[in-house]
């Protein structure tokens, strides 16, 4: 072939090229979407994290689900009951299949109990590491309790149940350990029982999810194929949506929310979301880390935490950072995981009165406090703080802002860095979307090492509520339950143990030709998706 | 030449020794990747026992030893997130960059050449204006915003080019290239003029340049004394003779393309080595970038050793001389 002949053909494949179109289309319906990242290892006991499970959830399938409002629904099991309190019996749905043909009965579960709770698996918190499981036949067991536990299926939606014999078969018994030396066959292959069965799967690249005919369940999509491809690059992600080029994208940066909606085609569907981002202070050190106040620490003052929340303008922060996106909270939980928490209101905003609590407890002039802020984590997290900055500089609290990527600024303020840090802006999802696990913790009383309440950076503590998240962890009652956790709630509101900001929202970018449910773990279920 | 050839090579090892110690130095203030290996509710045991495993207790120079003993036998170690052989990850993405960078490289030759001696032969043509009032601001935007303004224009607005990704691609013996479809081929055509751009304007300022100056020589004088064509003494005999510096500047260029496709491949989300890098950063997944950082001092070490024997073979004086 001369070069001339070459590049004549070259031109013309080009040529070709660009006159076909993007997609050719077929009879198939797929479900093109973007996240900002993406799954990186499918085992799914590697890694106790939202967006992995999630997309987890659409291969794989617990004993139990949650619906659109995400309300425990049966899955793998079809009933359940207490029989003594410290026993449950399951009983598993029978007929069901694993996607390589295999049966699903009673030795999966114990399987992947086992599994769960062996070591290198980042779940093992799903299931309490002394329960016992007793085989009753071959689609019943029993989960043997030391205590009561009103809470024990709360996260069982994403323990999902493995098959036992092809984990036994490619050697993929125990789950994928991070530090391991060798790659595990459950890090790139999946074996579930739900409604999609993954066909191709490259890391941080595209995946492929294929519809699987013979799941248990009426489907309620209309999907035959569901492409996945994580876009990093906000811009892109958006440009990716306008352009047509996929069916659905999240999150939606807020600063492109109205570009999104007033493109012809798009729009966004916002919701609540559940994590709580709060401010935390250092409350355990004799003195305060990065202050000025020397040989006291400040924050041991109830008064001074709540000038510091008083000082705050939440629904500014709304309105200016958040682009009306976000859900003001009085509590350290969403609304939607406690029942009574329209009980509570937020101290309200009040610069005088916070300046004249500061002056009661000795610092009419306030005072210097270090900041730690993470800047790539959550909504706008950075830009809260600079506001929170200037905020407090109203009432004479000086704050030094350090913000920095997630990497270094968890390394810091986390137990790995000692807890470094007097000031500084968390978020916090319980995984069991229960009080229960807020109130361990975020407020148990810890020592240096973190044993109480690992999350509680600032080390407030209350013997009083430690006791009555001790009796709400056991209480199978669900009336005394709520009395207790609003007790709990109600001192920690009053001590100001932490200041809670809001509930971030939930931005969905969503094309004109699909409809779908959005659940507010930000968990997206392709089974709720219709595509005409 | 062989001496030559021994001596870059021992050379280049010295070179990659230092980067990795360089690299090493460093990855320790970017955090702490067991964070990011675990989700928020893992107990701090956990995390101790991980980060012990990992071997991330040990001192730098510990580590640094380690990682020089394995990647002696060419191992790279399991990537902290993917938890997958670092090199097998970086062969699959190896593909992507090198078809990106090689496209765009060409493409800036094969059109900054043409407009650079055009330049330079009409100096003060309105066309020439326009090449140099483009080029110059080609050279000051940045790349990413470059690439946004051509996904806006093309994939938004007009929507002929897809925006993101590489589209299918066919995968030839473990090589995977998107070269031969349509879908692919489209692809290409977005992050290849981003990535190009920088280089196309570098190469029109070069070639013009040296163009100028080659032009007012007395060989090319003589030539037109003897009543050569115009064209011939453009094009055989003076830019034939601009182009030692233009070999040596892309050559080095193409170890920057390679390296720098960080950022278009990070605004077109094209899965290539780049991309996999930038987001190792974030997550501080250490086996993945300090393989990354050897592969490209590699590279720019092999990129060298070619442009300094390319010499050898466009200039007969450096053969004379040796």
């Amino acid at each position: 072939m001369t070069i001339k002949t070459f590049l004549r053909s070259a031109c013309v494949l080009l040529a070709l090229a660009l006159i076909l179109p993007a997609a050719t289309a077929t009879a198939q319906t797929t479900l093109r979407y973007a996240f900002q990242g993406g799954a990186n290892s499918l085992d799914p006991y590697s890694l106790n994290e939202t967006f992995t499970l999630g997309f987890l959830g659409n291969v794989y399938e617990g004993l139990t689900r949650r619906g659109p409002d995400l309300e425990i629904q049966p899955a793998l099991a079809e009933s359940w009951e207490i029989v003594e309190p410290t026993r449950w019996r399951f009983h598993l749905r029978e007929g069901v299949k694993f996607h390589n043909g295999n049966d699903f009965t009673a030795e999966d579960v114990v399987f992947s109990l086992e599994r769960v709770q062996a070591e290198g698996s980042d779940l093992t918190t799903r299931v309490p590491s002394d329960v016992e499981i007793e085989v009753v036949d071959d689609h019943t067991v029993d989960f043997v309790l030391s205590a009561p536990n009103p809470i024990l299926h709360a996260e069982w939606d994403t323990w999902y149940i493995m098959d036992k014999e092809w984990a036994e078969e490619h050697d993929a018994v125990m789950p994928t350990s991070a530090s391991g030396d060798n790659e595990s066959h459950a890090t790139f292959n999946t074996n579930g029982t739900g409604p999609f069965r993954l066909t191709d799967h490259e890391p941080d690249v595209r995946s492929v999810m294929e519809v699987n005919e013979d799941w248990w369940d009426e489907p309620q999509h209309n999907l035959d194929r569901v492409v996945f491809t994580p876009i990093g690059s906000d811009a892109t992600r958006v440009a990716a949506l306008l352009s047509g080029e996929i069916d659905m994208m999240y999150p939606v940066p807020v600063q492109d929310i109205e570009r999104v909606n007033g493109n012809d085609g798009t729009s966004v569907m916002t919701g609540p979301e559940l994590r709580t981002i709060f401010l935390g202070m250092d409350q355990k050190r004799d003195e305060l880390l990065y202050s000025d106040v020397e040989g006291e620490n400040p924050f041991k003052d109830v008064r001074v935490r709540k000038a510091m929340y008083q000082a705050i303008d939440i629904e500014t922060i709304k309105s200016r950072i958040m682009r009306g996106l976000s859900e003001p909270s009085a509590l350290m939980l969403s609304p939607l995981m406690f029942e009574r928490s329209d009980e509570f209101e937020r101290h309200p905003h009040d610069p005088e009165a916070a300046k004249a609590l500061l002056a009661e407890a000795g610092y009419p002039d306030g005072f210097t406090v270090g900041m730690d802020c993470p800047n790539d984590r959550y909504v706008n997290d950075e830009q809260i703080c600079q506001a929170i900055v200037s905020m407090l500089a109203r009432i004479g609290v000086t704050v030094d802002l350090n913000a920095q990527p997630r990497a270094q600024y968890f390394a810091k303020v986390l137990a790995s860095g000692g807890y470094d840090t007097s000031f500084y802006l968390l978020g916090w999802t319980p995984g069991s979307f229960d009080s229960h696990n807020v109130l361990v913790n975020l407020h148990g009383c810890r020592d240096d090492s973190g044993k109480g309440g690992p999350f509680n950076l600032g080390g407030y503590c209350n013997e009083k509520v430690d006791e009555l998240t001790a009796k709400i962890g056991t209480e199978n009652d669900p009336e005394k339950r709520n009395d207790m956790i609003a007790e709990a709630f109600r001192i920690i509101h009053e001590e100001v143990a932490h200041i809670p900001l809001h509930q971030q929202g939930l931005a969905w970018g969503v094309s004109d030709n699909i409809t779908l449910e959005q659940r507010s773990d930000n968990q997206f279920m392709y089974q709720w998706v219709r595509k005409d | 030449m062989i001496w030559f050839v021994t001596k870059r090579f021992v050379q280049a090892i010295l070179v990659l020794v230092v980067v990795a110690l360089i690299a090493f130095a460093m990855f320790r203030y970017l955090g702490d990747p067991v964070n990011m290996m675990v989700g928020i509710e893992t107990s701090i045991e956990q995390r101790d026992k991980l980060r012990e495993q990992l071997g991330l207790n040990d001192s730098v120079v510990v580590q640094f030893g380690r990682f020089l003993e394995r990647a002696a036998r060419f191992e790279f170690g399991i990537s902290y997130q993917h938890r997958k052989a670092v090199s097998a990850l970086i062969a699959q993405r190896l593909p992507a960059t090198l078809e990106l960078s090689l496209v765009s490289v060409i493409l800036a030759l094969a059109v900054g050449i043409p407009m650079g001696v055009y330049t330079a032969l009409r100096r003060d043509g309105l066309l020439a204006r326009i090449f140099m009032t483009v080029s110059l601001i080609g050279v000051s935007l940045p790349t990413f915003l470059i690439g946004i303004l051509l996904i806006l224009f093309f994939g938004v607005i007009l929507q002929w080019l897809p925006t993101f990704g590489r589209g299918e691609v066919v995968n030839i013996g473990g090589w995977t290239t998107g070269l031969l479809t349509p879908s692919g081929l489209q692809a290409l055509i977005l992050p290849a003029i981003t990535l190009a751009i920088f280089q196309m304007t570098l190469v029109v300022r070069l070639i013009r340049a040296e163009m100028l100056e080659v032009l007012r020589t007395d060989y090319i004088k003589f030539c037109r004394a003897r009543g050569l064509r115009t064209r011939s003494i453009h094009f055989r005999h003076a830019l034939k003779n601009t182009l030692v510096p233009v070999i040596t500047i892309v050559g080095l260029q193409l170890g920057t393309v390679i390296a720098f496709a960080i950022i278009t491949e990070t605004v077109f989300q094209w899965p290539g080595m780049g991309l996999l890098f930038i987001q190792a950063v974030t997550t501080v997944d250490i086996p993945i970038m300090a393989a990354y950082l050897m592969l490209i001092a590699t590279f720019f070490v092999i990129i060298n050793l070619i442009v300094d024997m390319l010499y050898f073979a466009v200039d007969p004086r450096l053969r004379v001389q040796s």
